[in-house]
């Protein structure tokens, strides 16, 4: 049985899962990820392209990962600050011990997880340790 | 005039070496990487596929191109391991990519030659100016049976090229296919390995149509094998382009820039296209490249091109070939088979 | 504003219970609960009970309705709260108001979870809607991860070791031993936990509260109606929020909302930091005791470690934690254990606790949901304070 079998929700999640589209506030704020409204000053947002480049500010490594990323443990995850300001959580392609505190990271398209082997396969930005 | 405006390739970080999968089936490693000229192999990562080398070649040709990524009016990946039997590959490429969504996309599937036959629509659609700029790309992450011979060489990669007017890296100065029906290599709808047949994919079946291919774009061109600096045959090993090479007149050293099999193997509809970025990471302007690309089932797209002023400035604007090349780390068999999905429960 | 106070507290044991099922759980805590109060049934006037995931779990939803049904409570007004694992204070937090407002008189606040009869790795994902499901569940982070994130980022911040870490659980599994109703009540070595395998790095196994069914209850009540029952005085209950993403938060090495919440707490309730007597706080992963300790200003920023590491935490320190054993070796029934800790509290302010802190007069129960977004604090005490 797949974790999950709806489609839409991560359809709707595309252009900041592919593209690192966040939002940005007539006030300067920028966010990511992309939020309706701007927790400070409570007006309606407009789209705004991360970079994707960032350092990491913490990292964990899964061993014991949750269902349907069972096959790709043990995997880094980060806390990375965009070099935009935003921080956001996001999976580390290197090999794990390759990971440290303070390194900069790239952004690179990877699949995330399927729903099941007959099920719609889910991309997204991960992140690649900068050489 | 057509041609190359951007160019990229990507090959997956992971390797096997080929005495490490003789090793576990008790075969004499050292007489295939003498025989087959594979020392060892790319391996995608649990989380790669066809569409994610897709994209990261393709990054990688954009950034060549130097364009918006909005005015590439076609995309096309041919694979032979596309993720999804119906639902492209280049439906989730363009949107990674920032194209579209006025863009014309299908997948290509023709064995090892998907992507030349995509390189060619491109050529098309923008001679006949209904697109500006096309992008074209070949990838593959595939499959050999294990205990088979094709599992030393079935391997993961692919090169993606931005064809266009303008701005040309290289120009394509023509081009010449030869199909047949050959039943040398295939995979039925529903199979996860593909079958061969063994000594039948050599004459009847590779030389035949590469060799025919390269002697019909020679005479469409009126060129000899003389008037080229670099070929580029495609390569389910090291041995075959080599005798292809002889066959045709063309000495080894005019095909070495290409032979990047022996180190990350033979990414199917990643082959002769990764080749042909390696060669153009270390050519120089002015050179002209013959390539000739091979499908089984079977058939050969022939290229005459032209390097340009442009590729010295161009090649340094994304990660060459020969950085994927080296950016390696070995996995053991079991490792692999995981990885590969070889163990199925 | 009425004054309010707890006069009763039950709860099922606390582990892998194949035999009991979510209304079984729900009914028995209930019940136990009413029993100790001494108060018939009737007297209750409205049941409030915290839940996370009964729907995930259990496919059952509306549980409200049907724990009431169980304990032949209908048809009072019966209503489930939500807040990740700050389910169950949320529960006590609205009984409280519901009697200081005036509007009821006795009050039921229950929690409850089952949670064994998914697989771990479904039980993980379910979890996981504590947190951010679009970006964080989504990208593949699970708990451990998302407490490892802090963990790491507090000890490369104030040096804290992963010894200090690892002793939060060794001093409540010592704890954990006295008590009956835990999950696991038996000691861990220093050792053991630091060699128990990597589930996030760097928190392993045993830095990690286990999987567990169970129950609690409390029955909580207006003065005119405690004061002939020896109760035990709500001093203060206080609840704040703060963003569900980790990497949302303005710091990833404090519990904001807990401190803000703690900080309006003391000041309702009258009484400093130093006057807690006893304390229970949220040791889903030993690093939030670390964070709590820290939160409720027990000690300063970044000496959290040490403070544990110095056994001020233990039974006979200077601010005893989790005298029962904490999530760790009591067991986390998620939505239950807001409650259960109130009712820790209780039973020490009245003398009755497994693990007894001598003339224990005031105590604080601190319940965290999710990584931080919630953080709720009950303070409870002998002496009611006249304003």
């Amino acid at each position: 049985m797949p974790h999950r079998t709806a489609v839409a929700p991560e359809w709707r999640l595309k252009e900041g899962r592919y593209n690192l589209v966040g939002s940005k506030c007539a006030c300067g704020s920028l966010y990511f990820p992309a939020r309706m409204y701007c927790p400070a000053c409570k007006k309606e947002t407009t789209p705004h392209k991360f970079s994707g480049k960032g350092e990491i500010v913490t990292y964990t490594v899964i061993r014991s990962a949750p269902a349907g990323f069972e096959e790709y443990a043990p995997y880094a995850v980060a806390i990375i600050k965009l070099q935009e300001g935003p921080m956001i959580s996001g999976q580390i392609v290197n090999s794990p011990e390759e990971v440290k505190v303070g390194k900069r990271v790239t952004p690179i398209f990877r699949k995330l997880t399927e729903d099941g082997e007959a099920g719609i396969i889910h991309y997204g930005i991960k992140f690649e340790l900068e050489e | 005039m057509i041609g190359i405006t951007g160019y990229g390739a990507y090959i997956p970080r992971f390797r096997i070496k080929a005495e490490e999968i003789a090793r576990v089936w008790n075969q004499d490693g050292e007489a295939f990487k003498r025989g087959m000229k594979i020392n060892e192999k790319a391996v995608p990562a649990a989380d790669e596929d066809t569409v994610t080398i897709s994209v990261a070649a393709a990054k990688n040709a954009i950034a060549r191109a130097g364009i918006d990524p909005q005015q590439i009016g076609a995309l096309f990946i041919g694979s032979e391991s596309h993720p999804y039997a119906v639902k492209p590959s280049g439906t989730m490429a363009v949107d990674a990519l920032g194209i579209g969504p006025e863009v014309m996309v299908a997948d290509f599937e023709f064995a090892c030659k998907a992507g030349t036959a995509a390189m060619q629509c491109c050529m098309g659609l923008v001679q006949s100016g209904m697109i500006k700029y096309g992008m074209a790309i070949g990838a593959d992450t595939a499959q050999g049976q294990p205990g088979d011979a094709l599992e030393y060489s079935a391997a993961a990669g692919g090169a993606a090229f931005v064809i266009g007017r303008d701005n040309l890296i290289a120009k394509i100065l023509d081009t010449f296919s030869f199909t047949s029906d050959t039943p040398d290599f295939w995979r039925r709808e529903g199979e996860k390995y593909p079958r061969h047949g063994a000594r039948f994919t050599g004459e009847p079946a590779y030389f035949k149509h590469v060799i025919e291919a390269t002697k019909g774009l020679l005479k469409k061109t009126g060129t000899t094998v003389n008037d080229y600096d670099k070929v580029v045959f495609h390569m389910p090993n090291g041995k075959f382009p080599r005798e292809a090479a002889k066959k045709l007149g063309v000495p080894e050293e005019k095909i070495r820039d290409s032979l990047v099999v022996e180190n990350v193997g033979n990414s199917y509809s990643g082959s002769s296209i990764v080749g042909l970025t390696n060669v153009l990471d270390k050519a120089t302007p002015g050179e002209k490249i013959l390539m000739t690309s091979f499908g089984s089932g079977a058939g050969s797209d022939s290229f005459a091109l032209e390097v340009t002023d442009r590729i010295i400035k161009a090649r340094d604007l994304a990660k060459k070939t020969e950085y994927y090349i080296n950016n390696k780390t070995y996995v053991d068999y079991g490792t692999y088979a995981r990885l590969r999905k070889k163990l199925t429960v | 504003m009425k004054n309010v106070a707890v006069i009763g507290f039950g709860q099922t044991k606390f582990g892998e219970l194949w035999d009991r099922s979510l209304r079984d759980l729900a009914a028995e805590a209930g019940m136990l609960a009413l029993k100790d109060s001494g108060l018939e049934p009737e007297k209750i006037d409205a049941f409030y009970i915290g839940n996370m995931a009964a729907g995930r779990f259990a496919g059952q939803e509306h549980i409200s309705a049907l724990a009431a049904d169980h304990m032949g409570l209908n048809p009072i007004p019966a209503t489930r709260t939500e807040a990740a694992c700050a389910s169950g204070a949320t529960a006590f937090r609205q009984a409280v108001l519901a009697v200081a407002s005036g509007r009821h008189d006795v009050v039921m606040a229950s929690g409850v979870e089952k949670m064994t009869d998914l697989k771990t790795s479904e039980v993980t994902t379910a979890l996981m809607g504590a947190a951010d499901q679009e970006w964080e569940a989504g990208i593949g982070l699970t708990f451990p991860g998302l407490y490892a994130l802090m963990a790491r980022a507090h000890m490369a911040k104030y040096g804290t070791t992963l010894e200090q870490i690892s002793t939060v659980s060794v001093i409540n599994h010592r704890h954990g031993a006295k008590n009956k109703k835990a999950q696991y009540p038996y000691e861990i070595t220093l050792e053991q936990a630091m060699k128990s395998q990597l589930v996030a790095d760097p928190l392993r196994l045993l830095d990690c509260s286990p999987i567990t069914d169970g129950a609690a209850s409390v029955i909580v009540a207006s003065e005119e109606i405690a004061k002939k029952l020896n109760p035990v005085w709500v001093l203060s209950v206080q609840q704040a929020s703060d963003t569900v993403a980790l990497h949302d938060r303005k710091s990833l090495t404090e519990l904001a909302a807990a401190k803000i919440a703690a900080k309006k707490a003391y000041e309702e309730a009258g009484l400093p930091a130093t006057k807690m007597d006893v304390t229970e706080v949220h040791d889903c992963f030993s690093i939030n005791e670390i964070l709590s300790v820290e939160a409720l200003g027990y000690c300063p920023d970044g000496k959290g470690g040490k403070f544990v590491q110095d056994g001020k935490v233990a039974v006979g320190g200077e601010r005893p934690v989790n005298t029962t054993g904490g999530l760790k070796a009591g067991g986390h029934p998620v939505g239950a254990t807001g409650i259960r800790q109130i009712g820790d509290i209780y039973l020490q302010l009245k003398g009755k606790s497994c693990n007894q802190v001598k003339g224990a007069s005031a105590g604080l129960a601190l319940n965290v949901g999710g990584s931080g977004a919630t953080a709720n604090l009950a303070i409870l005490g002998r002496e009611l304070r006249r304003k």
